[in-house]
């Protein structure tokens, strides 16, 4: 399938027409960027966790095989059957696999960003299974056929209106009803009885641990815990990104992860699996690569696998908090997602790394620290040297490049644009070619340039 | 009857992908700095540990009780009154109460459903989070802690370590199969960032700290 090209304004648009939604959307993301400073200040060692955090990663990442085999051998010794797929088809094959022996015709599943990159729902309900997403903000979504705008807050694009609007149609709520708390208790008693019937629960993975073989899965809502405590099949899915060497590497990432992403000290459950509940049980490991033993090798974006998913970049970014999720038209959206959506596909992606200002707010914030705007203005340089940027930014560049090599050339370009700026006419500047001034006014035109004024005050 | 383990055939027909990866993963050499080890002079402990705990679960939603005996627990616990109208309560912990189910008795963890309240055994508290870790092995079902509308846990207040690296290394050696830090009840804020209590686990928490 011939995926269209994304152009991040163009999807950016609508988003942004609608002036009130935008701000709302921005605030309340502004909102959770403040929870979390709130919390990283209450941590004295912070910034030492955050050191300590991408040593283990990059650790990790440079001796993958070796962790991988390690994590695999103690899995199975756990009891744990440890399957491996090369990219999201597979993953997807192997997934409908396991239900088929087990002749599974509902499952439920907790929020996991693997499985939407691999398209893991569509294809299981093309496959006559009933998928049911249990996480709150991705049933919301899923009810509303619609992708999650954030990898933490899946819904946070929806007012609450709409999603009284959608519970009504879909679970008989009250026209009209907007109460957070009774939409949030006629969730719960929707998904208490999916629960009640899932035959296989699937969950993601949010790190898995080399030395003894187990994984971790953190949630607020507790309905990963409950969608695997139920029935005898747990599948859990994990990119082979998500390992951490030792067990107590851990106390690391549980003091990071859920400050960076919403504020809280920690999530409410931090359950920790080592092998199947019990001898009637199975516990099934997807290892998944789809891509990322080849960002391994390039240097330049080898440390955006560090991520751990916790979406601060989102929350803190100008660009995203004001567009929506839904103008990257990828499954991980803003800073992170600029940089891994291009690497999926440059073609198709090629306006992500330039959505965004290289303010450097992403990088501050990043609990591993990932160096994300550098990425993202590095993207820029590989999109030109593929020939991927647009001919009029292309050549623009290159006639600032010229502009800059030559100082007359400057200096002259200068008093043209200050005489021309006191007298060309509006229509000159503010026109349909010129996308810079579509909401922008030019400067006032200073009366000398800096040139100008050093000769006269300092050389002389 | 379940397959059997070993000869599964989707491990089979996946090996080719490991090996791939594998491939691939050994036959580029990254350069990587050694694995650090956390210094324990970085990490900052707080003057009253316990007023801490006390205060992060307040903030995460839960009840914190500090008690001298399993009565004062029992008093506590009548006097709410969802306690009180309870139908079905599990309890692991019988100082307190022997609650009306029998665990013991319960096989499939679908009958469960109508669970009114747990009372279930931590091991220990985490200062810097409220965190209370529960060993799996305490559960005869691990569904108990997530099905029951509430949830009580009872641990002992000397039994409290400051932050998360001397949790893990309290835990030692992970529990087979199941451990895992409970901080507050089950909540959610994935409608317009209104935070609602009892997404999905339990409504409320209760926390009885014995002596």
């Amino acid at each position: 399938m011939k995926l269209p090209i994304v152009d991040h304004p163009t999807a950016a648009h609508d988003y942004i027409a609608d002036d009130e939604r935008s701000q709302w959307h921005d605030k309340a993301l502004w909102f959770i960027r403040s929870k979390r400073d709130k919390q990283a200040h209450d941590v004295p060692e912070w910034e030492y966790l955050r050191t300590v955090a991408s040593q283990i990663k990059t650790h990790t990442i440079a001796n993958l095989g070796r962790y991988l085999a390690e994590f695999e051998k103690n899995a199975t010794a756990l009891g744990a059957i440890v399957h491996w797929a090369a990219d999201g088809d597979e993953h997807n094959a192997i997934v409908l696999g396991i239900l088929r022996r087990h002749e599974t015709h509902r499952i439920v599943k907790s929020k996991s960003m693997l499985t939407e990159e691999c398209g893991l729902n569509h294809y299981l309900e093309n496959n006559g299974i009933d998928v049911v997403d249990t996480d709150l903000g991705e049933r919301i979504v899923q009810l509303r056929e619609e992708t999650p705008s954030h990898i933490v807050l899946p819904a946070i694009h929806i007012k609450k209106e709409e999603v009284g609007e959608t519970f009504h149609e879909h679970l008989g709520t009250d026209k009209g009803a907007s109460d957070p708390q009774y939409l949030t208790e006629a969730a719960r008693g929707h998904l208490r009885g999916k629960f009640l019937s899932g035959e296989v629960g699937i969950t993601g993975v949010n790190f898995a641990i080399a030395e003894t073989g187990g994984f971790v899965v953190c949630t607020n809502e507790g309905n990963a815990d409950l969608g695997v405590s139920l029935p005898p099949v747990h599948i859990a899915c994990m990119g082979i990104e998500k390992l951490v060497p030792r067990f107590e590497d851990l106390a690391v990432f549980t003091r990071l992860l859920a400050r960076s992403a919403t504020g809280q000290p920690i999530t409410s459950y931090t359950s920790h699996f080592h092998g199947p509940r019990d001898q009637n049980s199975e516990l099934h490991i997807v290892l998944v690569d789809n891509g990322r033993s080849r960002l391994r090798e390039s240097k330049a974006f080898r440390d955006a696998l560090h991520c751990i998913r916790c979406g601060a970049c989102m929350n803190t970014c100008p660009v995203y908090r004001r567009s929506g999720g839904h103008s990257y038209q990828a499954t991980v959206p803003g800073p992170i997602g600029s940089i891994l959506s291009p690497i999926r596909d440059a073609k198709n992606y090629k306006s992500l790394p330039f959505a965004c200002s290289l303010c450097g707010s992403c990088t501050d914030v990043c609990p591993v620290k990932i160096p994300l705007h550098h990425q993202l203005l590095a993207w820029r340089k590989e999109l030109v040297g593929k020939r991927l940027v647009s001919f009029g930014k292309r050549l623009s560049m290159k006639g600032a490049s010229v502009l800059f090599c030559y100082p007359i050339l400057f200096a002259t370009a200068g008093k043209i644009g200050r005489t021309g700026l006191k007298w060309a006419p509006r229509w000159m500047t503010h026109n349909r070619f010129n996308k810079w001034t579509i909401a922008r006014e030019l400067p006032e035109p200073p009366a000398e340039s800096f040139r100008a004024w050093y000769h006269r005050n300092r050389k002389g | 009857m379940l397959p059997n383990r070993s000869e599964n055939a989707d491990a089979i027909a996946t090996t080719s992908s490991r090996r791939a990866i594998m491939d691939r993963l050994e036959s580029s050499l990254v350069d990587g700095p050694e694995l650090p080890v956390v210094d324990p002079k970085q990490l900052t402990e707080f003057e009253d540990p316990l007023e801490h705990f006390a205060s992060m679960l307040r903030m995460v939603g839960g009840q914190v009780h500090l008690i001298d005996g399993p009565e004062e627990a029992v008093a506590i616990l009548e006097a709410i009154p969802v306690f009180a109208a309870a139908k079905r309560v599990a309890s692991l912990v019988p100082e307190i109460t022997q609650g009306n189910v029998d665990i013991s008795m319960i096989d499939d963890p679908h009958s469960l459903a109508t669970l009114d309240w747990t009372i279930a055994q931590g091991e220990f508290c985490v200062a810097e989070n409220g965190a209370i870790w529960i060993d799996g092995n305490t559960l005869p079902h691990r569904v108990m802690l997530f099905i029951p509308q509430y949830l009580a846990i009872v641990v002992s207040r000397s039994q409290i370590v400051h932050h998360m690296h001397q949790a893990y290394a309290r835990v030692g050696k992970p529990p087979h199969t199941f451990g895992i830090f409970v901080s507050g009840p089950s909540k959610t804020a994935d409608i317009e960032q209104s935070l609602v209590l009892g997404a999905h686990g339990c409504r409320a928490l209760q926390v009885f700290m014995t002596a």
